[in-house]
């Protein structure tokens, strides 16, 4: 039992299981057909199409973003420090749409720019710990025995402790930055991939394609990456979309905090520990925006998580 | 039983020699940490002489030794800008931060399960639908910003509840001085309300949703089917009957719960300028002082670990199927 007491929120939730027979994403053969059932399924509910669409978008921004910022998103303007949002120049147009901060940085293309590095440290954080834990929970499933406590009883250790605070600690040793933040961020991922994968390889291994795989002399590493690796994807890939909105709320909270990316790099956290200097004086745009910027961002991972997970798993619909 | 309770025990204590040791490696991940007790202008005796005194020189598993044998004896080292023991630093602001985590968790408690079991009734309405999606914003929104928002619209806007300032509850009371801190409690809430919810409502927005499915899953048990059709009123049914099992998966949270709240906690103080370990810690971080943030993380660890610990006896306590398994 104290392993289900372990259980991180999703799980918990009830997305770790996974129906057999049910088409798996990159199952062989049918991938083409269950792209197009996705599809369908994506227009009919309409708040996923709708996170979709959002995340999108600030996935353009953060790819385009330069070429769309309306300006550089460093340059300061100490005559057009603490604009309001849509306040015209005495020419009569607005220079700064969302505003500017105490610098006289313009606020929209910061809230631009700071896309980019939410996406990235997400994507890649999710990457290294998703193939870090995928790695080691297949291993460990596979093979059972020592391997399998081994591993399993680390992930114990770091799940036993508050890993915010102790991203904070590394993150004061080592000093900021993108590469420690991704890899801390990714390291503190691999332990929910781990145990899903170790479940989902525990119910496969028995199988007859798996025993087929070894008959035709496939070697171990093939076996576990080639074979059983496609079969257990659908639930990892719902944790993954989860797992991309929690790091990015911890990516916001660590550069919150100055331990993120260096400050001359534009992030919507960092935007808004800036924001708290001018809280008292009522600049409401310096928070709102980046704010919201994040908010959008985890809530449309969320939704299209918990469309993933209502997708891949019918039987799941409705709960959670 | 007893063979369970004697295993949680070993693997929490395995657990707390784990985390001691990531946090004493963290300290010299960066470097020789000589460097920090220095000034900038230190000559190589001096630093030399430093690294001797505080025995930076030794082994790395003696110092592994020596730092464990001065965690038991309560002893992690001194902070390095407030010249005096880290633990005992972080012991100080300690009540601020106890009384706005179990004030959080108190606010999610309240709220989840209601919301939670109200979701689950009304399965499929709009009602769920709206709880529901109230929900899914509620683990979207960081906690800071809700807490910047709070402050800008509740306390500057509409001037509702102040948005700094703290009155102490826990302090006096660990002193012993319970007429104080009944006394202070009324004038304590106000300061509490907006820290508290900015911190819970991640929590309280999970819960609603685990207490919802953990609900639904009870509900559809032919257990109570039977106690339906036996004629128990609805209510009797979902209080006497479903509930009691459904909050099975809660208590569990309840521990995990306590550590998110302690984490959200380190940013939220900051915000509201509550004088707890959070803020302590995030002045730590830009002063570089790692041993005080070292005794806030160790400190964290343990209650979170031994709170984990509690909630997994108790739950074996609840469930015969854990007692006798």
């Amino acid at each position: 039992m104290s392993r289900e007491s372990n259980l991180t929120p999703v799980q918990a939730e009830g997305v770790a299981v996974h129906t057999p027979g049910v088409p798996t994403v990159g199952g062989r053969g049918s991938r083409r057909s269950t792209l197009r059932r996705a599809w369908r399924s994506l227009l009919r509910a309409k708040w996923p199409l709708l996170a979709l669409f959002i995340l999108m978008l600030v996935g353009l921004a953060a790819v385009i973003g330069p070429s769309v910022a309306p300006k550089d998103p460093n340059r300061q303007d100490i005559i057009a420090r603490l604009q309001r949002p849509f306040e015209a120049e005495r020419s009569g147009e607005v220079e700064f749409i969302l505003g500017t901060d105490s610098l006289g940085r313009d606020v929209l293309s910061r809230v631009i720019y700071g896309a980019r590095i939410s996406l990235l440290v997400g994507f890649i954080a999710v990457a290294i710990g998703g193939s870090l834990g995928v790695a080691l929970g297949i291993i460990a499933g596979y093979f059972g025995g020592r391997v399998d406590s081994l591993i399993m009883r680390v992930g114990d250790i770091q799940l036993a402790f508050p890993f915010i605070l102790l991203a904070i600690m590394f993150l004061v040793v080592l000093g900021p930055g993108v590469v420690n933040l991704v890899l801390i961020l990714g390291i503190g991922q691999w332990v929910t991939y781990a145990r899903i994968a170790r479940a989902q390889t525990i119910s496969q291994r028995e199988k007859e394609y798996v025993e087929a795989a070894r008959a035709l002399g496939a070697t171990t590493g093939r076996i576990l990456f080639r074979s059983i690796l496609p079969n257990i994807l659908a639930p990892l890939i719902v944790i993954a979309s989860f797992n991309i909105a929690s790091v990015i709320l911890s990516e916001a909270a660590l550069s919150f905090l100055g331990l993120g990316v260096p400050p001359t790099v534009p992030t919507w956290g960092g935007m808004l520990a800036e924001s708290r200097d001018q809280l008292l004086a009522g600049r409401w745009w310096l928070a709102i925006f980046p704010g919201t910027a994040i908010m959008l961002t985890v809530l449309s991972f969320n939704i299209l998580g918990d469309w993933l997970r209502d997708f891949l798993d019918p039987r799941l619909q409705g709960v959670g | 039983m007893w063979s369970y309770i004697l295993k949680r025990i070993v693997q929490s204590v395995g657990v707390i020699l784990g985390v001691t040791l990531i946090t004493f490696l963290a300290l010299h991940m960066g470097g020789d940490p000589t460097y920090l007790y220095v000034s900038e202008r230190a000559s190589a005796e001096e630093i030399a002489a430093t690294r001797a005194t505080l025995g930076f020189d030794r082994p790395l598993h003696v110092q592994y030794l020596s730092f464990l044998g001065g965690l038991v004896r309560g002893d992690l080292g001194n902070s390095l800008s407030y010249r005096t023991p880290a633990l005992q630093v972080v012991l100080e602001r300690f009540p601020a931060t106890l009384e706005l985590t179990l004030f959080a968790m108190l606010i999610a408690i309240l709220f989840s399960i209601p919301l939670g079991v109200v979701s689950s009734l009304k399965r499929g309405t709009p009602v769920d639908g709206s709880i529901m999606m109230v929900a899914m914003f509620g683990q979207s929104i960081p906690s800071f910003w809700l807490g910047i928002m709070l402050i800008l619209f509740v306390g500057l806007g509409l001037g509702w509840l102040p948005i700094s300032g703290h009155v102490p509850i826990l302090a006096p009371l660990f002193q012993g001085d319970l007429a104080t801190a009944w006394a202070n409690f009324p004038r304590a809430v106000p300061y509490l309300v907006m820290p508290a919810v900015s911190i819970s409502l991640f929590s309280l927005s999970r819960n609603a949703r685990l207490v919802r499915s953990s609900m639904l899953e009870v509900l559809s048990q032919d257990y109570v089917r039977t106690a339906r059709a036996k004629g128990i009123p609805p209510y009797g049914v979902v209080v006497r009957h479903a509930l009691r099992n459904a909050w099975m998966p809660v208590v569990t949270m309840l521990g995990l719960e306590f550590g998110f709240l302690l984490s959200g906690v380190v940013v939220v103080e900051t915000i509201f300028s509550w004088p707890g370990v959070g803020r302590l810690v995030f002045n730590a971080i830009n002063q570089r002082d790692i041993p005080l943030v070292q005794a806030a993380v160790i400190l964290f660890s343990l209650l979170f670990v031994g709170l984990n610990l509690l909630v997994d006896l108790l739950y074996a306590r609840l469930d015969p199927r854990v007692r006798l398994g």
